[in-house]
């Protein structure tokens, strides 16, 4: 009985073994999930598999580089295209986890916005961090990050994400640092101590959050008066129903790219993917379902001027937008988390 | 005599084949062990020591350094071999490993050293590659980042674990605290045992009442009652915790209920603060603590507190002379196992806490996910086991000392 047993056990587990090795993995693209990868997927993925016949799997994940590091260095990728940010763009080309990109093979670098184009990746998201408000709640409109610091005209709580990226930058503008200026201050020590000093004003009115979705949450429950919030969660609340307003000026813009991951099995069909999203008619189809920026120069003109006015490329909002300077973070990341973690703790 | 010697031998064989048999069903369970929990945490500590990414990037800058007494600049020949160092780290691409290494040591060392990488080429052969380097930046004419090059050394270092500490070594080898300004981590490791210490205290007063209650009751209720204890034990962590979120946020249920009852004016704030992490964190870890006590209790004979009562003790004193000794291999179980579990969180702080309220398994999360700075994550990983570990040898050793006896 117990010999039976066991044949029987030894089969199943050579069947099981010799059924994972045969079958080879589909083309795996990684977004950051949400309504995003919702209209990524309507205006993209869905469109390339029906088109193309390539079976594509759709996975999501919140950023990270130890992930992606993890991953290519266990040579069991299971990943193929991963949305990355702008740091996470650079260190990982640096440290060769991602494969070098071949734009000639993605209609050739002269349609793309120049911005867009890097030796490892290709634009996928162009977004800005911007002030959000309720303007159903709020009497006075604020016009500015100096009115965000201003808790008597604006009474309430204050959202901000969680860490010193994007906060301190908006604590500086606060205290009337030109956006021009703002990364050469922080470079300095009299800089950042500024902005955690100017910090220090609002501390006990803010609420930290870390994932995307939350100062929606936090604006539409009126947990806060006013939070940094990306523009595009700003349009995805107001298309259903609510009222949030949002200021362009001194907002922070940055694109998140497209990457391959090194040593990927399905190299070839990721180019196919990532030249089938590089389309402008596609690209302006997944303008109409969300507002971040895309990477082809001619998307924003195929689409209706106010859809046009909610996007971050378009030339109103750009203007007054700055980028967040990835190369300053990579060198100051850790040494500034821990100051942050430091002043948190008082 | 033959007999008794034949026995015996008899005896022992008999004895050995049951051991081996015993053992043998053992192995599996072991090697399983060895591989989920051995494997991996010896690497842990592995990663935590390993130091290599400068040594394999710098070699000859490295090796040159070796005999650098640092009191004073290195010569020019140490100049020349970073240079031709740094050009075959930019060709083979280790560059960027061990420019973040030393970015751990000094903020600004990646980008001083791509940059450097990326003007030297043009350096023509005969001109002075000290005077030339330091005029590209005055970094390369400070002892203070010759000497973290020379620490670097590896392949294996205390960098990490001195890091995780607040400490640091000094270009001439001895170590030393941080400054002030750049300390956080003991005091990060500070704030996460006093919140698992009062997250325990919280528990064991809300949990004792309740496995007392428990033993109280008839049988025939007290499995419902037990059930209803496990139930939120058996939901998902992440469930419980925004639960939490939707009950105690400003026009949550709590604060809606006290507002029409006219008990409060304003919202009580009872999340993202230290309450909020509290009060989740104890409805997650009670069952833990209520468990083990409510079968220590459940065995204890109510012989003894009837027997004292009977001898004239009052109820008071039954309880803490006669009932409560009794219950103490249940309590302490039931607070090592909510200190432990606690200890090691992260998501529920994360969720319902404020920024000044995130536990050290946070910023291992940080290390190992965002930053990719996995040598500090193992480090801080590894001084908490071993923070861990002590606490639990000190606390048996004091069980020791007062071996349960009634005085």
């Amino acid at each position: 009985m117990i010999l039976k047993m066991s044949k029987a056990a030894l089969l199943l587990v050579a069947v099981a073994g010799l059924s994972s090795t045969a079958s080879a993995r589909d083309l795996t693209v990684v977004a950051w999930g949400g309504p995003v990868q919702i209209a990524q997927s309507t205006a993209q993925f869905k469109p390339f598999s029906e088109t193309t016949k390539i079976p594509l799997k759709e996975v999501s994940w919140e950023g990270g580089m130890g992930i992606l590091r993890a991953k290519v260095q266990s040579g069991q990728a299971d990943w193929d295209v991963v949305q990355v940010e702008s740091d996470e763009l650079a260190i990982g080309c640096e440290e060769n986890l991602y494969e070098k990109l071949d734009v000639s093979r993605l209609g050739g670098k002269d349609i793309y916005i120049p911005e867009s184009v890097s030796p490892c990746g290709i634009g996928s998201l162009l977004y800005n961090f911007v002030l959000g408000y309720d303007s159903a709640r709020l009497q006075t409109e604020p016009t500015g990050w100096v009115d965000f610091f201003d808790l008597k005209k604006f009474p309430g709580k204050r959202g901000l994400r969680s860490g010193p990226k994007l906060t301190l930058e908006i604590a500086l503008l606060g205290d009337g640092v030109p956006a021009k200026d703002i990364y050469k201050v922080l470079g300095t020590e009299v800089g950042v101590a500024r902005a955690f000093k100017k910090l220090d004003t609002i501390k006990p009115m803010i609420i930290w959050w870390q994932t995307g979705q939350k100062p929606v949450e936090l604006l539409a429950s009126n947990e806060v008066a006013m939070s940094g919030i990306y523009n595009g969660r700003i349009t995805a609340a107001n298309k259903a129903g609510k009222k949030f307003k949002m200021i362009w000026k001194d907002s922070m813009f940055t694109w998140d790219s497209w990457v391959i991951l090194k040593g990927s099995p399905n190299k070839d069909a990721a180019y196919k993917l990532l030249d089938f999203m590089g389309n402008a008619e596609r690209q302006a189809q997944q303008l109409r379902l969300m507002a971040n920026g895309t990477s082809n120069k001619q998307a924003v003109s195929l689409v209706s001027k106010d859809i046009a006015a909610e996007l971050p490329s378009a030339p109103e909002n750009h203007s007054g937008a700055f980028e967040v300077n990835a190369a300053f973070w990579l060198d100051n990341l850790d040494k500034l988390n821990e100051r942050f973690t430091k002043w948190a703790a008082q | 005599m033959s007999d008794v010697l034949v026995l015996r031998a008899q005896h022992r064989r008999s004895k050995l084949g049951r051991q081996f048999v015993s053992v043998g069903l053992v192995v599996p369970l072991f090697l399983f062990l060895v591989l989920t929990l051995g494997v991996p945490i010896a690497g842990t500590f592995w990663r935590a020591i390993d130091d290599s990414d400068v040594v394999h990037a710098l070699p000859r800058t490295i090796d040159a350094l070796r005999i650098w007494d640092g009191q004073s600049l290195p010569d020019e020949s140490v100049y020349r071999l970073l240079a031709v160092d740094l050009q075959g780290a930019r060709e083979n691409e280790t560059l960027a490993l061990a420019a973040r290494r030393l970015n751990y040591d000094i903020a600004g060392f990646r980008s001083l050293l791509f940059a450097t990488a990326r003007r030297l080429p043009g350096v023509a052969k005969e001109s002075s590659f000290k005077d030339v380097m330091i005029q590209l930046d005055p970094a390369w004419g400070d002892l203070k980042h010759w000497g973290a090059i020379k620490n670097a050394t590896g392949p294996v270092s205390l960098f990490f674990l001195l890091s995780a500490i607040d400490m640091k070594m000094n270009a001439d080898g001895t170590t030393s605290m941080r400054s002030k300004e750049d300390s956080v981590f003991l005091q990060l490791f500070g704030r996460t045992f006093f919140i698992s210490f009062v997250v325990t205290v919280i528990c064991l007063l809300l949990g004792f009442p309740l496995s007392y209650f428990l033993t109280t009751i008839p049988a025939r209720l007290a499995y419902p009652m037990l059930v209803l204890v496990l139930v939120p034990f058996w939901t998902s962590l992440l469930v419980r915790t925004a639960a939490w979120v939707v009950l105690l946020q400003n026009n949550g249920v709590v604060n809606s209920v006290l507002h029409d009852l006219q008990l409060t004016q304003e919202p009580l704030a009872l999340i993202y603060n230290r309450v909020g992490v509290y009060i989740a964190m104890t409805h997650i870890l009670l069952p833990y603590f209520v468990l083990p006590l409510y079968s220590v209790m459940r065995n204890i004979s109510p012989v003894y507190s009837r027997a004292a009562a009977s001898l004239g003790a009052t109820p008071l004193r039954t309880f803490l002379k006669v009932y409560l000794p009794q219950c103490a291999p249940g309590i302490s179980a039931g607070c090592l196992l909510v200190f432990a579990i606690a200890i090691g969180f992260y998501v529920t702080p994360a969720l319902v806490g404020g920024a000044d309220d995130q536990m050290i398994s946070y910023y291992i999360a940080f290390y190992t996910n965002t930053s990719a700075n996995w040598g500090l994550a193992c480090a801080l990983s590894v001084w908490l086991l071993i923070a861990t570990v002590l606490l639990f040898w000190t606390y048996s050793r004091l069980l020791n000392v007062v071996p349960g006896n009634i005085p």
